[in-house]
């Protein structure tokens, strides 16, 4: 067994981009709550238990239109149905790791599923700690960015236009790594215009599932030439 | 704020409630003593390498190409981050680099 600092020294750095983007963003989301009216109260309770970074700034959009609670519940369902592929894509990680389950599957957000599954536990250091303190981390990050974003704007006024565009850009420096750690293209490219094929056809509301389907579709498809020509 | 406690709790806990229910929902459906069948094996591995390039797309769904500013602050700010990646391969630096490039485009120059 290793010590908690060996597994947390060979655990931080890797959370560094998150932490730049999530605790920008984080403070972008507890700007917006504030300039809504909402205490810190409320900021610190949806980052630890919806915390899901897209949804809770569409939580804003959709309280500030009306109290609609079941309607704001089928709409969480629609925006992050792609969750059901982080959890697919982790069964077999998520395998045996006991008690931090539970905490592994709800904190799978965007970040931490790209982040987990691009890297593995240097030598020697025990992988169930490792994935639990990176997930951990991000949350910390993100729950830390919210709060001062709720602090900062009761205080001064910002300019924030244009800073979601972090998780963008997290996202281009994700997709850039995956596309150059493997030779065969075609599944990143299956997904990126897949998902602007049926942006088109979908528009900007309703695009996610059927993107999902048309994925879907084509891996299945696919996977005899795949699994022969190898995508790892 | 015109709602109640126990209003945002309801709409809170709701939104919560439906976001763990898309997370947990294929670990409750293959639990670790049942055999994961091939098919999902394969689309366990498979899966990760599509769905950075849906979540780009879901990032820059709103941008529109047949007005101003044609979509323009985007196209740059992801250019430059591609080129600062492949040249200095800094993930700090190309990601806030090009946040900060497009934030001064979208409040300076295409306002």
């Amino acid at each position: 067994m290793n010590s908690n600092k060996a597994v947390l020294r060979a655990a931080l750095p890797l959370t560094i981009p998150v932490f730049t983007g999530f605790i920008v963003l984080g403070a972008a989301y507890g700007i917006l709550m504030d300039s809504k009216g909402f205490s810190l109260f409320w900021i610190l309770f949806t980052s630890l238990f919806i915390y899901a970074g897209s949804m809770q700034f569409v939580a804003v959009a959709l309280i500030s239109a009306g109290f609609d609670p079941i309607g704001a519940f089928f709409m969480t369902l629609m925006v992050n149905a792609r969750h059901l592929f982080y959890g697919i894509s982790m069964l077999g990680k998520f395998k045996g790791i006991g008690r931090i389950k539970p905490y592994m599957i709800f904190s799978l957000t965007d970040e931490t599923f790209s982040l987990l599954c691009s890297v593995e536990p240097p030598e020697g250091i025990d992988r169930k700690r490792f994935m639990f303190f990176i997930s951990v981390f991000i949350q910390g990050y993100w729950v830390t960015g919210s709060l001062l974003g709720g602090v900062l704007g009761s205080m001064f006024k910002f300019n924030t236009k244009g800073i979601d565009f972090v998780l963008t850009a997290l996202f281009v420096v994700i997709f850039i790594n995956q596309w150059q750690s493997t030779k065969n293209h075609i599944p990143a490219l299956i997904g990126i215009l897949g998902a602007i094929l049926c942006r088109i056809i979908f528009g900007p509301a309703d695009f996610i599932i059927p993107s999902m389907i048309f994925i879907l579709l084509m891996v299945t498809i696919l996977k005899r030439p795949m699994e022969r020509r190898g995508f790892k | 704020m015109t709602y109640s406690s126990g209003q945002l709790l309801l709409f809170f806990g709701l939104i919560a409630l439906g976001t763990l229910i898309t997370r947990a929902l294929p670990f409750l459906l293959f639990p670790e003593k049942k055999e994961i069948p091939k098919y999902i094996k394969y689309l366990a591995d498979i899966l990760p390498f599509t769905i950075i390039g849906l979540l780009v797309v879901y990032c820059l769904k709103d941008v529109t190409l047949n007005r101003t500013p044609y979509a323009l602050p985007e196209f740059i700010s992801i250019l430059a981050i591609i080129v600062l990646h492949l040249w200095k391969k800094n993930t700090l630096l190309s990601i806030g680099g090009g946040s900060l490039l497009y934030m001064l485009l979208v409040q300076n120059i295409f306002v």
